[in-house]
């Protein structure tokens, strides 16, 4: 019934990441969104950009709710499913604060250049201050607001810090176009300010990727 | 034996064959149907059913196509068996394919026995059954025949077309063959094809109606009999590929059939003996032996791909209809993995694809029973393919 019922435009209840990913969107692009959870950021897409959006989530329960949502998703994940998609499908292929859930990071940011003229990715930066004074201080694995899971259970198993992937897009042949680091409280970081500064204070960060010349 | 005398009644064994309680849709010899095997079929006949009402501008049409055993008689009581009908909980008013608001229409396939034409209707050129006289059927042959009867009907485009496994397959080639007739499609727990698995286990069940002395070659009609043995045999073991180990062990186990020891002897001492062959008997008293020769035949034959150069996707370039695809973790028979290349064929084809696999333990048979998943996802799906259509 979501679909039909009067709502609130998506922006506002939506999560300060997926609206700084929604603003990297060209209007009427095709967009394909891996790990697209309940539709939430397509849904934004849709409205906002008026994108062709498609989605994979792993969920039963995410797929029907965007089912409902009259969003085209498919049941699947990350690892194995972008290999079946053909080259240059979608003008974006969005990853959003799921790269550290995949089994093979490389490979699938690899596929997402592949089918997509760009790639925006977002993720939880591992190199924040706090996680770091975590291990530093406590010497446990840390556990956060944003990741709230124990290491023994967490589906999070790839993490890694904005220099980390700074360092991931490089090997992938990807060009950085934008990029942006989002403080705690999620304002994003002045864009002058160096990676350390960023890999310090940044809470998450939002890339925008393009394939380099000769890449593919 | 030799008497060649037409009977004046159709014949006791496919009582529903000729003139059966079904709407029917006669097609004389200016219509034809074209069927693969390179034969204009003609006369030939189509028999359905309907439920709800069509609109005005005959936009709210969902066709609903039938498997192996089944038929038209989707949602109302069986003619035969007295049984609601096959998809009872699927289709009615305010259920997933809710008839207050959608004009359904269910078909009997091209050689089916419930009054589409098939092996057990008369042949007009002998005035005796056709038996293995009819040409083979396929998949596409059924489709063909079922655009014929919407055109009959005055019905242009398919709001939804929707079915499971054999049903599941004419959804595909209604999508590859009438694209811009399909508006939304939901195939369930089917594939682009017959895996050699899919054959083998057929071949099994036509070997066991062949192998029935009362089969005589097909022409057991005249002779009054019925190869209900090797019919039996025949369901008995595709039965066993619609349910899963899990849902077999739960339901059955190794208990004994009202006995407190095994009894020694080859009766039906196990619950699941007994329940296969209960399976069997009633199974023969509705369903022709031919029909099942020439549907699981038209079953094997189905490979979409081969039909557009091995490359599946291509049986869906360009396609604009909407696309919901399910599958259930337990279907061993068209596991998921076989939806899945479906998926993946319509995604690089560009079309507009959703896909959900729902956890069950209850097997191929899953897409006919009370399955919650099931009938919220097609609700859902429908409801956002109805809005995006503009029926109220």
């Amino acid at each position: 019934m979501n679909d039909m019922t009067p709502h609130r435009p998506a922006r506002d209840a939506a999560r300060v990441d997926l609206v700084l990913v929604a603003d990297m969107v060209e209007k009427g692009a095709r967009v394909l969104d891996v790990g697209c959870g309940d539709g939430q950021l397509l849904r934004l897409l849709a409205e906002e950009r008026g994108v062709d959006g498609r989605g994979i989530e792993l969920s039963q329960r995410g797929v029907n709710d965007c089912v409902a949502k009259g969003l085209s998703v498919i049941q699947g994940d990350a690892d194995a499913d972008l290999a079946a998609y053909p080259d240059d499908a979608f003008d974006y292929v969005i990853l959003s604060q799921t790269l550290q859930a995949t089994h093979r990071p490389k490979v699938v940011l690899e596929n997402m250049l592949r089918i997509g003229r760009k790639a925006i990715v977002s993720f939880p930066n591992f190199g924040h201050w706090r996680i770091r004074a975590q291990i530093a201080f406590k010497g446990r694995m840390p556990v956060t607001e944003n990741l709230a899971w124990s290491w023994y259970d967490t589906p999070n198993i790839h993490f890694c810090t904005i220099r980390d992937f700074v360092a991931l897009a490089g090997e992938a042949d990807a060009r950085i176009e934008r990029a942006v680091a989002l403080e705690a409280g999620g304002k994003p970081i002045g864009f002058s300010a160096p990676w350390a500064f960023w890999n310090l204070f940044g809470e998450q960060a939002v890339f925008l990727l393009s394939r380099s010349k000769g890449g593919h | 034996m030799t008497s060649l005398a037409a009977p004046a009644v159709a014949f006791s064994s496919a009582p529903e064959a000729d003139e059966p309680h079904s709407l029917v849709m006669r097609f004389g010899a200016d219509r034809p149907l074209r069927m693969d095997a390179g034969v204009a079929l003609a006369p030939f006949q189509i028999a359905y059913q309907t439920y709800g009402t069509l609109n005005a501008d005959k936009s709210n049409v969902v066709l609903v196509c039938h498997a192996l055993t089944g038929d038209q008689h989707v949602a109302n009581v069986h003619p035969v068996t007295g049984k609601e009908g096959w998809w009872d909980v699927m289709i009615g008013p305010g259920k997933p394919i809710d008839t207050d608001r959608f004009f359904v229409i269910c078909s009997n396939v091209i050689g089916g026995c419930m009054g589409s034409t098939g092996p057990a209707s008369t042949n007009p050129a002998t005035g005796r059954p056709y038996g293995l006289d009819l040409p083979v059927v396929t998949i596409r042959d059924m489709v063909r025949a079922q655009a014929m009867l919407l055109d009959a009907l005055g019905i242009d485009t398919l709001f939804c077309v929707l079915g499971g496994s054999m049903g599941g397959m004419q959804v595909l080639q209604w999508a590859a063959s009438y694209p811009e007739r399909v508006f939304s499609a939901i195939p369930i727990a089917t594939a682009s094809r017959h895996s050699s698995q899919n054959i083998a286990f057929a071949e099994v069940g036509r070997q066991a109606v062949m192998a029935d002395p009362d089969w005589r070659g097909g022409r057991y009609y005249e002779a009054g009999v019925r190869p209900e043995k090797g019919l039996g045999v025949a369901r008995m073991a595709a039965h066993i590929t619609y349910l899963s180990d899990a849902a077999l062990h739960e339901k059955f186990g190794r208990r004994l059939q009202n006995r407190a020891a095994p009894t020694f002897s080859f009766d039906a001492d196990f619950q699941i003996e007994s329940y296969l062959r209960h399976q069997g008997r009633s199974f023969v008293q509705r369903f022709d032996a031919n029909s099942y020769l020439y549907l699981t035949r038209a079953m094997d034959y189905f490979d979409l791909a081969a039909d557009y150069g091995g490359r599946l996707a291509d049986a869906f370039k360009g396609s604009r209809s909407r696309f919901c695809l399910i599958s259930f973790t337990s279907d061993w028979l068209f596991p998921t993995a076989e939806t899945r290349a479906v998926v993946h064929a319509l995604n690089a084809g560009g079309a507009s694809v959703s896909f959900v696999e729902i956890e069950t333990d209850k097997g191929h048979d899953a897409f006919l029973l009370d399955v919650p998943e099931l009938f919220a996802t097609v609700r859902s799906f429908l409801k956002s393919a109805a809005h995006k259509r503009g029926l109220a």
